[in-house]
């Protein structure tokens, strides 16, 4: 059996099920706060063997979902001038601005490539000299380290040609938000292992005690869940408000300090929107006064602010943890894989889409 | 007997002229395609060709191949178009008989990987036993291209008294995968990413019609073949039970991947249920056969893991009424003592992978 092995073995989640039904004494409110964590528990089916004790709240922490449709018009916006090439990555070209995507931009002429990172579209820009190359720099803590890796690499070489149109979000301030309007009623939180690789978890301590909410740093893998759904459980059946890592193997209380300290280098703490959230303050990345010139706001005078249309789609209360996809009455019948309304059935972390292709029911 | 001349020597590069209808275009076809294919029906250069009279239903299908890069590990554009027909044919019980290929140009192609091409084409067919008696080539401008395209027609004659379609699924029934999946998906996509893995995925890119000759020879009751290209697994599981209006119940266990295409498909954000293949297939057959059905598969390719990984359920819901949109579905047991359904992949997963 090799290490990861492990993390997948049935008869190893068969005992840790064992244990949290001989803990449980009721049905507890867990969000699991990353879309991963949301897929990986509807794909193995333990979400269903967990009903009695756990009902799971869905969390925001799917990028592609959260990012607000104006930043998607926005680059679509980028897209009509032929001296732009726009870099995205392959999920985000399917995600509905507030008129149309990407992908629609792309078949109307617009030059939209998918990228696996963004130091392709560094490539792209090394390449094209005469055109003008945008990353469309979106998700969490996980993938600003490389957009900022990025910029000083365009920094260092005096890559002219490259900017990043940066929505970059932070998951704190989000949790903090849904824990503030207890629409949600979350009793306990599985943090998203790979956010806390790069930042560490120094700051779910202070949400935890202001909550007074179990936080469980986990992994992906079934047998990660089912360890952090154990733990949540033991410190809510005590009484207890603590930040746990379960995910020892790739997180440590730190982070990762290189990837940090890169992030920090080029971007600064601001307000950001969210989709179906709006504005959350301190909740983004904004790239920093010294590489301005590397923002494609600035360079292209974008407007940063813009108001989000109303949709009949419900994913702003989703990714509030205030609704379930089977709670809308659009979910499977107007709005389906093929034919999404909105972003969490696009996306493939979001929830809808996670429904709809894994929960039986 | 007619025989072909020596190999062309002219330029290097094949250009619209050699799509033009003259000199150029006959040296090309003359010279260089038609001695590798060595088809005497084909080197006549008629309008079409003339095939003898066969006994016995006809099998026909089409397929075009557009996938980038033209070479991967385990095969190319060519011995792949040769497979994909032959293996289309052979689903329905059909013994591959004749093939046309029609080849879309692009200028500036080496005539080098034309010639390569065309070879590995050529010693595909003859493999199999299936002749190329006709072709067409068009050669386009620069940019209006990627460098090569392939059509084929293939026919083929059925060798089974009774259809072998998914509308003749039946409750009960097992579905068989003759063994491992997603390994020309992700074959496709190292060479296209340039990834290089410690032990490199080669395509399962391979005919199929022996192996299907084998398993007809056994007399079982197979009711259906699928070969799993695009869309892999999922999506063709997904049509067998829309066709024979059953719900599928598959075993995640049971289901063959190589630990190397397992790793990739996460490396790459993918499910390797929906990865394709070029030489792998799914035959429903009735319980009682199941086990001689895996046994012969076991016999012929031990390497592939063949495997029973699957039943087919009493279809639930009447199958009408709008208010139950999900039946017919496939329902996977997880190893976790849940399920879940296996949907279709939407849309793009990769791209010109055939």
């Amino acid at each position: 059996m090799t290490f990861d092995d492990y993390y997948r073995d049935s008869e190893v989640a068969e005992k840790i099920i064992r244990d949290i039904f001989s803990v449980a004494t009721r049905q507890w409110r867990i969000m699991e706060i990353c879309g991963g964590q949301t897929h990986a528990f509807l794909r193995t089916g333990i979400d269903q063997r967990l009903t009695d004790v756990v009902k799971l709240i869905h969390g925001p922490g799917c990028p592609v979902c959260v990012t607000s449709p104006e930043v998607i018009d926005n680059a679509i916006s980028l897209t009509r001038d032929s001296s732009i090439i726009l870099c995205s990555f392959g999920d985000m070209i399917r995600v509905p601005g507030n008129h149309r995507t990407l992908r629609e931009a792309r078949a109307l002429g617009g030059a939209v490539e998918v990228v696996y990172s963004p130091l392709d579209a560094l490539s792209f820009a090394r390449n094209n000299p005469d055109k003008e190359v945008v990353f469309f720099g979106i998700g969490f803590e996980t993938t600003a380290p490389i957009v900022a890796l990025a910029i000083l690499i365009a920094a260092s070489e005096q890559l002219n040609n490259f900017s990043v149109l940066s929505s970059h979000l932070l998951v704190p301030p989000a949790l903090i938000e849904i824990l503030s309007s207890a629409e949600a009623g979350v009793e306990g939180i599985l943090a998203a292992g790979h956010v806390c690789a790069v930042m560490g978890y120094h700051d779910y301590a202070p949400i935890s005690q202001r909550f007074r909410i179990p936080i469980v740093v986990t992994g992906f893998e079934a047998v990660d869940l089912l360890l952090g759904v154990y733990r949540c459980i033991v410190q809510l059946e005590r009484g207890e408000s603590k930040v746990e890592n379960q995910y020892q193997r790739v997180v440590i209380a730190e982070g990762n300090r290189s990837a940090r300290d890169a992030l920090l280098e080029v971007f600064e703490i601001d307000s950001q929107r969210w989709r179906g959230f709006g504005s959350i303050e301190a909740s983004g990345l904004k790239i920093r006064l010294p590489y301005q010139k590397y923002d494609a706001f600035e360079k292209f005078s974008l407007a940063r602010d813009a108001d989000e249309k109303p949709s009949e789609c419900i994913s702003g209360a989703i990714l509030r943890g205030i609704k379930t996809p089977l709670e809308c009455p659009a979910f499977g019948k107007k709005c389906t894989l093929d034919h999404p309304l909105g972003a969490t059935m696009v996306s493939e972390e979001g929830a809808c889409s996670a429904y709809m292709h894994y929960k039986i029911g | 007997m007619w025989i072909c001349p020596t190999e062309y020597q002219g330029d290097e590069t094949i250009t619209v002229a050699h799509g033009g209808g003259g000199r150029l275009m006959h040296e090309l076809l003359a010279d260089i395609i038609g001695p590798i294919l060595d088809d005497e029906e084909l080197c006549k250069s008629d309008d079409a060709a003339v095939i003898p009279q066969v006994s016995g239903a006809l099998a026909l299908t089409t397929d075009s191949f557009v996938v980038q890069p033209l070479f991967f590990p385990g095969g190319d554009i060519g011995s792949l178009a040769i497979h994909g027909t032959i293996n289309d044919l052979a689903m329905r019980g059909a013994r591959p008989l004749y093939i046309t290929v029609g080849s879309i140009i692009e200028e500036g192609l080496p005539r080098n990987t034309l010639l390569s091409i065309f070879r590995s084409l050529a010693s595909a067919a003859r493999e199999s036993g299936v002749r190329v008696v006709a072709g067409d080539t068009k050669v386009v401008e620069r940019g209006r291209g990627d460098k090569l395209f392939l059509n084929t027609t293939g026919v083929g004659v059925v060798e089974t008294e009774l259809p072998i379609t998914p509308t003749r699924i039946a409750p009960g029934d097992r579905i068989i995968i003759s063994g491992d999946i997603g390994r020309h998906a992700i074959a496709v996509m190292a060479a296209r990413a340039s990834l290089n893995f410690r032990e490199p995925v080669l395509s399962d890119s391979t005919p199929l019609w022996a192996t299907v000759r084998t398993l007809l020879d056994t007399g079982s009751d197979i009711h259906a073949m699928r070969d799993i290209t695009r869309g892999g697994l999922a999506a063709v599981l997904n049509e067998c039970s829309q066709m024979a209006r059953c719900d599928i119940t598959l075993e995640e266990d049971a289901i063959p991947i190589t630990p190397a295409v397992r790793h990739a498909s996460e490396l790459l954000g993918l499910d390797p249920l929906h990865l394709a293949c070029e030489g792998r297939f799914i035959v429903a057959v009735s319980e009682a056969d199941s086990e001689s059905v895996l046994e012969v598969l076991k016999t012929i390719t031990p390497e592939n893991g063949p495997s029973i990984i699957g039943i087919v359920n009493p279809t639930v819901g009447d199958g009408e009424t709008p208010t139950k949109p999900r039946r017919n579905r496939v329902i996977m047991r997880t190893p976790f003592g849940g399920a879940r359904y296996v949907g279709i992949p939407t849309g793009e997963v990769l791209p010109r992978i055939c």
